[in-house]
């Protein structure tokens, strides 16, 4: 076992400070999820706030999430510039592909609800919903 | 490898690596980017089908068992919980071999090897437990017993994407495990000692991070929204 310690002794102080790093973003990560459980729970018990805002909440801890794992874990916030920009920018497409693609299964729901067999035309939509209210 | 980064130097007038790592690094980055992508069309297409339809199952009524715990208690993401917990985990005991890969810590490397080798088979049982569960109640590709959140019949939309993207990630684990154990022989036959450094463990490192990665992706997309 002589050979296993070789360039362990010059390197201690480094090997303190960045397994620290490694378990404080174990640490972070593990109280993100224990807080996203914890509200999923306080909302399935009390209903407190609106389920758009709740989730919007969950998505914004899971990119946090997502980039405590890519910085810290992948080092990718150790690497030169240009490496990070040809990895993070075609990433932003899915901005677009989000976007584009939730609104177009939004539109897709009204208009199967709208169109569906048996409805009135839209146009004669109006007058139901009048009639109803009598 | 060289890691003093001076404004003077030329990154792109040859010689050496413009991006500061080695071919495979990047092109293992380049990968990851684009499976990024399979499992970013694969989960946006989900989020299609959920806003195109007007009723969906409620996942905390779906996934609220546990095992050895009676069928009736419920306890919605308590288990999907401890699957997270297993693979975050599994991803510090990997960082964790490839900082003693750095120190060329050979016994600690094959160490830590394990522990993530232990995590990934502990993420598959439980998915394993997880999927068989759900299978004798009934859900399949194809089969959906459980009803929407309105009361309405729901389509098999749900379990068509639970399975395949829950099953397209597994697939990745299991061969991040495989990979895992690869390395970890070449661990312990002395191959990276030779070789001078340890970089294949840096390699198959951010491959099981990605794997985890994708996790919480899937964790929020299938179990909290």
């Amino acid at each position: 076992m002589e050979h296993t310690h070789t360039g362990v002794v010059h390197d201690e102080h480094g090997h303190d400070a960045s397994t620290k790093g490694i378990w404080k973003t174990f640490w972070i990560l593990l109280a993100i999820t224990i807080f996203e459980v914890g509200l999923a729970f306080s909302y399935l018990e009390w209903h407190w706030m609106p389920r758009l805002f709740l989730n919007s909440i969950f998505v914004a801890l899971t990119i946090l999430k997502a980039f405590f794992i890519v910085a810290e874990f992948m080092h990718l916030r150790n690497e030169i510039r240009n490496l990070i920009m040809t990895i993070l920018i075609p990433l932003m497409l899915f901005v677009w592909f989000i976007i584009a693609f939730l609104a177009d299964g939004d539109s897709w729901k009204n208009m199967r609800k709208d169109l569906a067999p048996g409805k009135p035309a839209p146009a004669a939509m109006h007058v139901n919903t009048e009639e109803a209210h009598h | 490898m060289d890691t003093a980064v001076t404004a003077q130097k030329k990154w792109w007038s040859g010689g050496h690596s413009p991006f500061n790592v080695s071919y495979g690094k990047l092109m293992m980055w380049y990968f990851l980017m684009s499976d990024a992508f399979t499992f970013g069309a694969l989960l946006i297409s989900y989020g299609t089908i959920r806003f195109m339809s007007t009723s969906w199952p409620d996942p905390n009524e779906v996934f609220h068992s546990f095992p050895f715990v009676s069928h009736t208690a419920h306890l919605p993401l308590v288990f999907v919980s401890l699957m997270t917990f297993i693979l975050i985990m599994s991803s510090v005991t990997m960082v964790l071999a490839v900082h003693a890969g750095h120190m060329r810590d050979r016994k600690a490397v094959a160490k830590w090897m394990v522990w993530t080798i232990i995590g990934g088979i502990a993420f598959l049982s439980c998915q394993a437990w997880e999927w068989t569960h759900l299978h004798e109640l009934g859900a399949w590709w194809g089969h959906n017993p459980f009803a929407n959140e309105d009361g309405t019949i729901a389509s098999t939309n749900f379990t068509n994407f639970f399975f395949t993207i829950t099953g397209f990630h597994g697939l990745h684990v299991t061969s991040g495990v495989v990979l895992n154990i690869v390395i970890l022989a070449n661990v312990l036959k002395g191959t990276y000692d030779d070789r001078g450094h340890y970089e294949m463990v840096e390699k198959v490192g951010l491959y099981w991070h990605f794997v985890d990665l994708v996790w919480v992706f899937v964790f929020t997309c299938f179990y909290l929204l």
